[in-house]
């Protein structure tokens, strides 16, 4: 009996597993439920699904096993919001053909002609212009649209809609989202170690005992709480030649929030300069100035920098060689400011270790930081993590 | 033996499902929702309506999941043997009953309350996964076994700050308690204001959904805070004008201390205010 449902649940990507197929058997055994259709939607949602995040993935493969209708899970659906569309909209389609397309009515035939449009500007495009950059694979790029190709199209004149593209490639790395990140969590939890510090008030059992036992009288031993006294700064890089690491670095940030109390998290983009930013849909308006950062926080802070360190050398070396914006000072001279106020640091490199000899940026980093660069893998975030602890001197 | 709801106490059809599944087959309930939809009032509520006792162990970040089974008080025990006290021969004397422990011993079958279990150590539900599943554990100090004669309602709540182990989430049954929509808002009012007027739910209700639209707010306001703010609103007798003023230059709502609980969020609504203000101008 379900057999079919439980195939198709785990085809979703939903860990149904025979426990749970049995305790739904179970409760219909026991009359749990009116014999409706809905009481056993109820119940078998609360038996399969054991995160919020599936619940919508779930309800399709419910209709379509028990109504019989084709679903698409398993295909992403892009969620690109209306007024993007119409920014790319009035930028590739003329009056005309807007017209031609609102006088045929229908939204599919739209989104048809803008991803020919887009697909053309990105052959049109490809290869030579440095604002290619390193930028590889695009997140997007299946569905055709390629925000790199759209950033070339609009140099000059309408900068509005270009941003509008970069800001969605920009996403916020999101932290609710949990999947696989317990490995990370138990890399990360050595940091965790030395956290047995600050005024010793609690009774520390085994001493005493073994104290006592030794001297005959009642010899107490007192202890530090144990607290995870660990404050970390995070500097993630976004954009760009990161998109392929989007889903490594989110599940290192969402590990990261949800073990560490004192993390204070800021974006960049390649390196460091006077400011980084809280929030990628306002990486432009809302800017934390750095040295702010440097003064707020404390040198017994860690600092840990998660990005491919894929640039251009003169985006660290020279001053206004950032892609995009002028900046007054190197970015060198940014990295020795932050690796000087703070003695423990590491940088997270996602890409594999092996071809960090290929970039030269890579080499310059990895000098600025004293050759702690590691790679973003559960073992590299264990050396890194091993290193931090370790005193600095 | 069924769940439907209490009169303080509004249950969605799923909700009841979910309960009852898990009161029948004795097996954990899982519940998720953001904060201030009533995760852990429901725990209260469900031990109303069966007329059984409670029994609550709140979890902290320093919670061991031995804590719950039972704990032994050795330095007790190394007093009484300084002082030579009879009560030193026989450990049982130090043994500290945990909450699974009462729940599992109780005279009466109990509903226990897991509260906020993502609180604890990553490695907290995983060390309770064999007591939860059969209901038993041994004592290691006096060998004995405690069994629970009948299995007791367990109700677990989650805030989700850090994931659990899927061998855990396996025996669990899980609801997610969903914002509730308008309708189901009426109702939680209805039931905690029976004579408030209806123009003033509608008023404070359209101010409450636009306030947590609001983009960029950090912390949205939830149930618990929208049943608080109308009871402020009460309190003070605020006229309806007050709420109905629809001048855009009071873009903050009355009293919003009992909505806003961030002074981000508060400057927030003040920024937009001016901005509404310098927009009429």
């Amino acid at each position: 009996m379900f057999f079919n449902f439980m195939d198709e649940l785990r085809a979703a990507g939903i860990t149904a597993s025979l426990k749970e197929h049995l305790v739904l058997l179970e409760a219909l055994e026991k009359d749990v439920i009116e014999r409706n259709p809905e009481e056993f939607y109820y119940l078998s949602r609360a038996t399969f699904v054991k995160d919020e995040g599936l619940l919508d993935r779930f309800d399709q493969v419910f209709s379509k096993v028990f109504k019989g209708i084709e679903t698409s899970y398993g295909l992403q659906e892009e969620d690109i919001p209306l007024d993007w569309l119409k920014a790319v909209a009035e930028k590739y389609l003329s009056e005309e053909e807007m017209e031609k397309i609102n006088s045929l009515g229908s939204w599919e035939e739209i989104m048809e002609t803008l991803k020919e449009r887009l697909e053309e500007q990105q052959k049109r495009h490809e290869g030579g212009s440095k604002w290619i950059g390193t930028g590889g694979t695009s997140p997007y790029g299946n569905s055709g649209y390629n925000p790199e190709g759209v950033r070339i199209g609009g140099e000059g004149g309408q900068k509005k809609a270009i941003k509008v593209w970069d800001k969605r490639e920009f996403q916020n790395l999101d932290n609710s989202k949990l999947l696989g990140t317990r490995n990370i969590k138990v890399a990360l939890r050595r940091l965790r170690k030395f956290a047995r510090e600050g005024a010793a008030d609690e009774l520390d059992i085994d001493r005493t005992i073994n104290g006592t036992a030794k001297k005959g009288w009642l010899d107490i031993h007192m202890r530090a709480e144990r607290h995870n006294a660990v404050k970390l700064l995070l500097f993630l890089d976004v954009g760009g030649s990161m998109d392929p690491f989007i889903k490594l670095c989110e599940e290192l940030f969402s590990a990261a929030t949800s073990e560490f109390k004192n993390l204070e998290f800021f974006y960049f983009h390649n390196c460091p300069y006077e400011g980084v930013w809280k929030d990628n849909r306002r990486r432009f308006s809302e800017r934390t100035n750095m040295w702010d950062i440097l003064h707020k926080y404390g040198h017994d802070y860690k600092l840990i920098f998660v990005g491919d360190a894929s640039m251009s050398p003169y985006e660290i070396t020279h001053p206004g060689g950032s892609v995009e914006h002028f900046n007054e000072e190197a970015g060198v001279t940014w990295m020795q400011r932050l690796t000087n106020t703070y003695p423990a640091a590491a940088w997270l490199n996602p890409v594999p270790e092996k071809q960090w000899g290929y970039s030269q940026s890579v080499k310059i980093i990895r000098e600025l930081m004293n050759d702690r660069m590691y790679p973003l893998t559960v073992d590299g975030l264990s050396d890194a993590m091993k290193q931090l602890t370790r005193k600095q001197g | 033996m069924r769940f439907d709801g209490t009169e303080d106490y509004v249950a969605t059809d799923d909700l009841k499902v979910a309960v009852n599944a898990a009161m029948t087959l004795r097996r954990p309930l899982l519940v998720k929702g953001e904060p201030g939809t009533g995760k852990t009032v429901l725990a209260y509520e469900i031990a109303k309506a069966m007329g059984t006792p409670l029994i609550e162990w709140n979890v902290k970040s320093t919670t061991k999941a031995h804590q719950g089974l039972y704990e032994y008080d050795a330095v007790a025990r190394l007093r009484d043997g300084q002082l030579g006290d009879e009560r030193v021969h026989d450990i049982s004397n130090y043994i500290r009953k945990g909450k699974l422990w009462e729940a599992f011993t109780a005279p009466e079958l109990p509903v226990l309350l897991i509260d906020e279990i993502d609180k604890a150590d990553i490695e907290f539900p995983n060390d309770l996964l064999q007591e939860l599943d059969r209901m038993e554990f041994h004592v290691y100090e006096t060998k004995e076994t405690i069994k629970a004669a009948e299995r007791p309602i367990v109700i677990i709540t989650s805030n989700n700050e850090k994931e659990l182990p899927d061998a855990f989430l396996r025996r669990c049954f899980f609801h997610y308690i969903k914002f509730p929509d308008r309708e189901t808002m009426q109702e939680i009012i209805n039931v905690h204001f029976p004579d408030i007027q209806g123009i003033l739910v509608k008023r404070a209700m359209d101010i409450f959904y636009d306030v947590r639209d609001v983009p960029g707010l950090k912390k949205k306001p939830s149930t618990s805070e929208l049943l608080d703010w109308l009871k402020l609103i009460l309190n003070e007798d605020m006229p309806l004008e007050a709420l109905q003023s629809k001048d855009s230059s009071k873009a903050i709502p009355p009293l919003h201390g009992a909505l806003l609980k961030n002074e981000q969020d508060v400057m927030l609504f003040e920024r937009l205010a001016f901005m509404a203000k310098r927009e009429a101008r």
